[in-house]
């Protein structure tokens, strides 16, 4: 199975996570993450757009999946996110860490997800009624790779 | 040299890629020539504070040099995960 996968397709988090573990033998602790398609507060959204940059964004993601596996001792790590119209609610994006111990892998996971926020090419634009509004990165999403 | 643009850079620029000759020898060189290439390209860069950039698929500052460079890619900040 290739750790780093871009797709339009929905996938099954549930049978990800359990064909991941099953390949973790001798690891302690198994960590996931599953991003979802938020709704916005005025409960108002038609749908998530993501584009990205292929290519780049495959070569970024393995390129932080990397890092993170070396700095956290993992024996595992795996990164699949969507791209395309998505609908509130759907699944974006899960990581999964493995490591001996769980304190590895919890730290592996926000690794991932910091990194992936804002170092890998997507941009997410939601579509309302009323039109489509690229979502702004946020300055907490810069200062949270500082604490790295 | 090919240029990329993506979300609302491409928008803006009207086109999400094209291919100019270009003597710049930094990304923050080829911003400026493109600033002049057209009101929208302008516009789409007015604000370098919101613009990141590629230079053959690899996130890079401003000053970085285009020596050997295919491609360079301008995108607002990413929105991922």
């Amino acid at each position: 199975m290739v750790p780093v996968r871009v797709q339009e397709a929905a996938f099954d988090v549930g049978a990800e996570l359990n064909e991941f573990t099953d390949r973790m033998q001798g690891a302690g602790a198994v960590v996931s993450f599953t991003g979802l398609t938020r709704d916005l507060a005025a409960g108002d959204l038609i749908a998530m757009e993501i584009e990205h940059f292929p290519g780049m964004t495959e070569a970024a993601l393995g390129t932080i999946r990397e890092e993170a596996v070396t700095r956290f001792s993992l024996q595992g790590a795996l990164v699949i996110h969507r791209y395309g119209r998505l609908a509130p609610g759907e699944v974006i994006m899960m990581v999964a860490t493995a490591s001996r111990h769980r304190a590895d892998a919890f730290a592996g996971a926000e690794f991932l997800m910091d990194f992936l926020k804002s170092r890998a090419p997507f941009w997410k634009r939601e579509i309302t009624a009323s039109g489509a509004d690229w979502v702004a990165a946020k300055d907490r999403d810069e200062a949270a790779l500082n604490r790295w | 040299m090919d240029l990329r643009y993506f979300a609302w850079l491409r928008e803006r620029i009207g086109t999400g890629h094209e291919v100019i000759e270009t003597e710049a020898a930094t990304v923050a060189e080829l911003i400026e020539e493109l600033k002049a290439r057209s009101e929208a390209h302008a516009f789409a860069l007015s604000d370098l504070g919101a613009v990141r950039a590629a230079v053959d698929q690899e996130l890079v500052e401003f000053d970085a040099s285009l020596t050997g460079a295919r491609e360079v890619a301008l995108f607002p900040p990413m929105t991922g995960g």
